[in-house]
């Protein structure tokens, strides 16, 4: 229980120092292309590095997962809402559950 | 004058309602997913009413379940967070200059990609009634979506419980190929990362390496090599941002 407390506390003082030190400090544009163009690409980044391969352990079947994935990245691709994609996600792997 | 700011902030409040429904359903999943995996709902719903970031907190969770390090989750987490301070540099010089450090400390904890969006149309005229106002209903519906989520879950079978373990990657997954479509330099990252991250699980030697850590290297690393090949232009950054998110909105 300590340890979840503590880790609650370390996600809100990395989700505050963000989000604070810029509206608080730097009032004036960040001007180095690359550290720019790093900040840009990093969500994309930590998404894709978190998704795979976790992703396919992710249930009790490998198959499952992958099928799920791949369904999970056509839905995306047409670019429907996050919470229907997560939804027919969660659908599929329950149904694909009961053949694998 | 006081009339001017009631005006402002019940203009948030109405701006805001579509990002709470939104919310709610994203965090009902994030209760649900906690509660899935042992981690209590109070913990879940304290999670949500301090951070109030979908990413953030869901990589968060994943580590928390899967016992990593502080040290590791603090770097996951503050990576996946980084973005903000692009928001936070951006919303900084949107305000109106009379608005004090107090405030900006206040308003500084609930950026996130949808308050930032919509915030950021309202261009120089950014009040601070009008994005406490915004930022009401989206903070009240991810909490209260977290602690329903965890409520509702003891009650779900065990096979629906393992099957929800896949709305999070879904989510992540959902996030990152709309943009990867839109734009090559999005995709040649997430694909750089993506394989970075799978090589550093399987390759022998190297999957000794934590989750933790393997997420960070192979985000760095990829973010690095993207912004060296594809550097965005001067202010482009930022604007594509607005773009993603307004028609995430959508």
């Amino acid at each position: 229980m300590k340890y979840y407390l503590l880790c609650v506390l370390v996600m809100f003082i990395v989700s505050f120092l963000p989000r604070v030190i810029p509206m608080v400090f730097f009032r004036k544009k960040v001007k180095n292309k690359f550290f720019k163009s790093f900040l840009y690409y990093m969500p994309y980044a930590v998404l894709a590095a978190l998704t795979f391969p976790t992703v396919f352990f992710c249930t009790d079947s490998v198959p499952v997962a992958a099928i799920v994935t791949a369904v999970a990245l056509i839905l995306s691709f047409f670019r429907l809402n996050m919470a229907l994609v997560a939804a027919i996600g969660v659908i599929l792997a329950f149904g694909l559950g009961f053949l694998f | 004058m006081n009339g001017l700011k009631r005006n402002d902030f019940l203009r948030g409040l109405k701006n805001g309602a579509p990002i709470c429904l939104a919310y709610l359903a994203v965090s009902f999943t994030f209760g649900l997913l906690a509660e899935n995996n042992g981690i209590p709902v109070w913990i879940a719903t304290l999670i949500s009413a301090t951070n109030l970031t979908s990413a953030g907190q869901f990589a968060g969770l994943n580590m928390m379940i899967l016992s990593a390090s502080l040290y590791e989750i603090a770097i996951t987490v503050f990576v996946i967070n980084s973005r903000y301070v692009l928001m936070g540099l951006s919303l900084s010089q949107q305000l109106e200059t009379e608005v004090g450090t107090v405030k900006r400390i206040i308003m500084s904890l609930f950026i996130t990609d949808e308050i930032y969006a919509v915030a950021s149309a309202e261009g120089t005229k950014l009040s601070f009634p009008y994005y406490i106002g915004l930022a009401t209903t989206p903070y009240l519906g991810w909490t209260i979506g977290t602690l329903t989520g965890g409520l509702v879950n003891s009650v779900l079978p065990q096979s629906l419980q393992i099957a929800a373990n896949v709305a999070l990657y879904c989510m992540f997954i959902a996030i990152f190929i709309p943009p990867a479509r839109k734009s090559k330099a999005v995709l040649v990252c997430v694909a750089i990362s993506a394989g970075l991250s799978c090589a550093l699980y399987f390759i022998p030697g190297l999957n000794k390496i934590s989750f933790g850590f393997r997420t960070v290297i192979a985000t760095v690393l990829s973010a690095a090599i993207t912004a060296l090949i594809f550097p965005v232009k001067e202010r482009v950054g930022t604007e594509e941002t607005n773009e993603k998110n307004a028609e995430e909105i959508e």
